[in-house]
C-alpha cells in the first residue's frame, strides 16, 4: 500500500515538510480558547450528570424548585456534554487539524474563527438557560427553541464556510482522511438540525413554537436526527480526531488507507438509516422498524473498521502506551468505541430491544460511548495539545495523568456495570408473572429495586468527575507553572 | 474501472456533494413514505384535537421535560397491555406537536393514564409524589397548584396548530378562552365545550375553585390521555398499517 505515506500518512508528513518550506502563521488563539472551553464545559457537564444521577437515587435532590427538577436539568446535562464539551472539542480539534493537514491558516482568518467560537458559546448559554427556565421544544437532544435554533444555524453555516474554505485553499494535494470525517460531520449535522427543527412560533416575540410534523412522522424525524447526532456529532467527528492524533502521538502512519476509504463511505451511508431502532415495537410502521434494525446491524462492520484502523496504527509503537499519557487515553477510547459499537447493533435487534428499551441498559450503553469513547479521545487530545499549543516542555504532572486515567476508567466500569444490572433487572421485572398468571411486580417495586444501582452509578459518575477536575488542575498548572519549551524542534512539531 | 478515490480527495466541492448525497438517502427513504402512505395512520374514530385546557396542560408537560422519564407509547407485549392497556396507535398521537412517546421509563408509561386515578390522587401526587407512592423518585411540582395558568394567548396557540394541520375550526378558535374556563367549572354551561371536544372531562381538577391554575391544566391533560379511542368498536383491519 504505497499510497499510505502519500495521503493517509500526511498527518505527520506535512509537518515534516513544513519546516522545509515557509511555515504559515497558524490561527491558534481560537484553538487555545476552544481547549479551555472544552475543559470548562466538560467539568460543568459531568457535574450536571452527577446532580441528576443523585436526583434519581435521592429525589430530595430535586430541591422542590421548578428550576432544579430532573426534567429541566437532564437536557442541561446532555446538551452540556454533547454540544458544549463535545462541540468545543471538535471546534478546537477541527481548526487545529485542518490548518496542519492543509498547511495553511484558516479561511477568513482568525476573525471568522472567533465568530464561530463566541457564537457557539452564546448558543450553549442560551440553550442551557432556556432549559432551566422551561424554554424547550420537548424533543430529546434537540431541545433548544426556534430562536436558538436559528442562531445555531447561522453559526454552523459560518463554521462550514471557515472549515471548507480552509480545505479549498490548502497547500497539500490531497484532503487528509481526518478532514473527510470532520466535513461529513459539519454537513450532516446541518442537514439534521434543519430537518428536525421545522417549527412555527406561536408569536414572533414569544419563545413557544410547535413542530410542524406531528405524531409518528415527528417521531421518525426526531430519531433520524437523534441517532445521527450520535452518529455524526459523537462518532464521525471524533473519528476525525482519532485519525489525526493517534498517528501523531504514535509517530506511525494510519494503518490502512484503503480501509479508511471503505469504512468512511460505508459509515456515513449506513448510519443515517439506524434511527428507527429507537422506535421498535412502537406505532412506527413495521417496514421502517425492520429497515432500522437491518442497517443498525450492518453498521457494526464500518464501526469496527474504524476501530481496527485506529488500533493497528499502533503496530510497532505499543510500548508508547507505557510512557505516553495521551496515547493511553486515545487507545482506551478506541477500545470503548469498539465495545459500544458492538453493543449498539446488538441492542437494535428487536428481540433484545424488547427487553432493553425504556430501561437503564440504554443509559449505560450511551455512557460507555460518551464517557469511554468521546471523553477519553478528547482527554487524550487535551494532554497532547496543551503542551504543544502553550509551548511547554511537557505536562506538569505525569502522575496526575495516571490518576486521572485510572479513576476515570474505574468510574466508567462502575457506571456501565450498574446500568447493565439495573436495566436488565427492571426489564425482567416488568415482564415477570407470578404462579397465578398475574404481573408479579408493581411499577413502584421495580423503582425501589433500582435504588442501590443508582447509588453505584452516582459513585461512578463522581469518580469520572474527579478525574476531570484532576485533569483541569494538571493542565492549568502546565500552562502556568511549567518551563517553556527550550528547543524550537518541540515547537515545530506542534 | 478507472475510478480513483483520489478525485474526491482533491476536490472539496465534489467530496462535500458526494457526502451530502450519501447521508441524505437513508432519511429520504425512511421519512418521505410516512407522509405519503395513507395507512401509516390507523383508521380509527374518536381522536380529536386537544381542548384548550388540555393543550395548556400538555404544554406544561413539555415545559417540565416529563418525557425524560415517562413514555407515552405502549408496546404490543402481553405484560405492557396488562399493565397499561391496549398498545398505542399512531392515530392517537396524530395531533401531537411535538410527539411525546419518550425513550425511558424511570416512571411508568402514561399513554393511557387518563381515568385510572381520581383528580384528587393526581393533585396529591403532583404536590408530593411520595405522599401517595412511597417508592416514587419523581420531583414534586407543588408550585403548579398555586400558580395561575397563563392562557392569555390560547387563541394564538390554536391558530398556530391549525396552520400546521390540526383541524381546529374557526368556532373552536373563537371560543378557545371560554372553553378553557368552562372545562374547569362543573357548575357552568359546558354544552358548547363537549360538543366541540367530545369526551372532554369537566372537573374542578386542581381543587381551587374560581381560578385556573397550572395544576388544573396538567391534571386535565393527564385525565384525557389514551381515552379518546373506544377500542370496543375497533375492528382489526382498521389497525393495519
Amino acid at each position: 500500500m504505497a499510497s499510505v505515506s502519500a495521503a493517509a500518512g500526511s498527518a505527520y508528513a506535512s509537518d515534516a515538510s513544513a519546516s522545509a518550506q515557509a511555515i504559515p502563521q497558524y490561527d491558534d488563539d481560537v484553538v487555545r480558547a476552544g481547549l479551555i472551553a472544552t475543559i470548562f464545559w466538560g467539568v460543568v457537564g459531568f457535574l450536571m450528570g452527577n446532580v441528576i444521577a443523585s436526583q434519581l437515587a435521592f429525589p430530595v435532590m430535586n430541591l422542590g424548585l421548578e428550576w432544579t427538577s430532573f426534567g429541566r436539568l437532564r437536557p442541561v446535562h446532555t446538551s452540556a456534554v454533547i454540544f458544549a464539551f463535545g462541540g468545543n472539542a471538535m471546534i478546537a480539534a477541527s481548526f487545529y487539524i485542518v490548518q496542519r493537514t492543509c498547511r495553511t491558516n484558516l479561511f477568513l482568518g482568525s476573525l471568522g474563527a472567533w465568530c464561530v467560537f463566541w457564537g457557539y458559546q452564546l448558543f450553549i448559554v442560551l440553550a442551557a438557560l432556556g432549559y432551566v427556565l422551561g424554554i424547550t421544544s420537548g424533543k430529546e437532544y434537540a431541545e433548544p427553541e426556534w430562536f436558538v435554533d436559528l442562531w445555531l444555524t447561522i453559526v454552523w453555516v459560518l463554521y462550514l464556510v471557515v472549515f471548507a474554505g480552509t480545505l479549498v485553499k490548502r497547500r497539500e494535494e490531497h484532503i487528509y482522511v481526518a478532514n473527510w470525517f470532520i466535513l461529513s460531520f459539519i454537513i450532516t449535522v446541518a442537514m439534521l438540525h434543519l430537518g428536525n427543527n421545522v417549527q412555527v412560533p406561536v408569536s414572533w416575540t414569544g419563545w413557544k413554537s410547535y413542530t410542524v410534523p406531528g405524531g409518528v412522522q415527528d417521531a421518525m424525524i426526531q430519531w433520524w436526527y437523534g441517532h445521527n447526532a450520535v452518529g455524526f456529532f459523537l462518532t464521525a467527528a471524533f473519528l476525525g480526531m482519532m485519525y489525526y492524533f493517534i498517528p501523531k502521538a504514535a509517530g506511525r502512519p494510519v494503518y490502512s488507507y484503503r480501509l479508511s476509504i471503505v469504512h468512511f463511505w460505508s459509515l456515513v451511508f449506513l448510519y443515517i438509516w439506524a434511527g428507527p431502532h429507537h422506535l421498535h415495537y412502537t406505532s412506527l410502521p413495521d417496514w421502517a422498524q425492520t429497515l432500522g434494525m437491518t442497517f443498525s446491524v450492518m453498521l457494526w462492520m464500518p464501526s469496527w473498521g474504524g476501530m481496527i484502523n485506529g488500533l493497528m496504527t499502533l503496530s510497532g509503537a505499543w510500548d508508547k502506551l507505557r510512557t505516553d499519557a495521551s496515547l493511553r487515553f486515545s487507545v482506551t477510547a478506541v477500545a470503548f468505541y469498539g465495545m459500544s459499537t458492538f453493543e449498539g447493533p446488538m441492542m437494535s435487534i428487536k428481540a433484545v430491544n424488547a427487553l432493553s428499551h425504556y430501561t437503564d441498559w440504554t443509559v449505560g450503553h450511551v455512557h460507555s460511548g460518551a464517557m469511554g469513547w468521546v471523553g477519553f479521545i478528547t482527554f487524550g487530545m487535551l494532554y497532547w495539545m496543551v503542551p504543544q499549543l502553550w509551548k511547554r516542555e511537557g505536562l506538569w504532572s505525569q502522575r496526575l495523568v495516571a490518576w486521572h486515567f485510572w479513576i476515570a476508567t474505574l468510574g466508567i466500569v462502575l457506571y456501565i456495570t450498574s446500568m447493565w444490572v439495573s436495566g436488565i433487572m427492571q426489564g425482567l421485572m416488568w415482564r415477570a408473572y407470578d404462579e397465578y398468571g398475574f404481573l408479579q411486580y408493581s411499577f413502584g417495586e421495580t423503582v425501589d429495586a433500582m435504588h442501590p444501582f443508582y447509588v453505584i452509578r452516582l459513585l461512578g459518575g463522581l469518580f469520572y468527575l474527579a478525574g476531570a477536575v484532576i485533569m483541569a488542575v494538571n493542565l492549568w498548572k502546565t500552562i502556568t507553572s511549567t518551563a517553556p519549551a527550550r528547543s524550537s524542534a518541540a515547537v515545530a512539531t506542534a | 474501472m478507472s475510478f480513483s478515490h483520489a478525485i474526491l480527495e482533491k476536490n472539496v466541492v465534489l467530496l462535500a456533494v458526494c457526502t451530502l448525497i450519501t447521508v441524505a438517502i437513508g432519511g429520504l427513504v425512511q421519512i418521505v413514505p410516512l407522509f405519503t402512505i395513507e395507512q401509516t395512520i390507523e383508521r380509527v374514530e374518536g381522536v380529536r384535537p386537544y381542548s384548550p385546557l388540555e393543550l395548556a396542560g400538555r404544554n406544561i408537560y413539555v415545559r417540565e421535560g416529563c418525557y425524560n422519564c415517562h413514555s407515552q407509547q405502549i408496546r404490543p407485549f402481553r405484560d405492557e397491555i396488562e399493565r397499561y392497556g391496549h398498545y398505542s396507535l399512531a392515530a392517537e398521537s396524530m395531533y401531537d406537536h411535538p410527539f411525546q412517546w419518550g425513550s425511558k421509563r424511570s416512571g411508568p408509561d402514561l399513554a393511557r393514564v387518563g381515568g385510572k386515578y381520581s383528580d384528587d390522587w393526581h393533585v396529591a401526587h403532583m404536590i408530593d409524589p411520595r405522599a401517595v407512592v412511597p417508592e416514587s423518585i419523581m420531583p414534586a411540582y407543588a408550585f403548579m397548584a398555586t400558580r395561575p395558568l397563563d392562557y392569555s394567548d390560547i387563541q394564538a396557540h390554536l391558530k398556530t396548530l391549525k396552520l400546521i394541520g390540526v383541524p381546529y375550526t374557526d368556532e373552536m378558535i373563537a371560543n378557545a378562552k371560554a372553553d378553557l374556563e368552562a372545562q374547569k367549572d362543573p357548575e357552568g354551561d359546558t354544552a358548547g365545550l363537549t360538543a366541540r371536544y367530545p369526551k372532554a372531562v369537566v372537573s374542578n381538577f386542581g381543587g381551587t375553585p374560581g381560578k385556573v391554575t397550572e395544576l388544573d391544566a396538567m391534571v386535565a391533560y393527564l385525565q384525557m390521555l389514551g381515552t379518546l379511542v373506544d377500542f370496543r368498536n375497533v375492528k382489526p383491519e382498521q389497525l393495519r398499517q
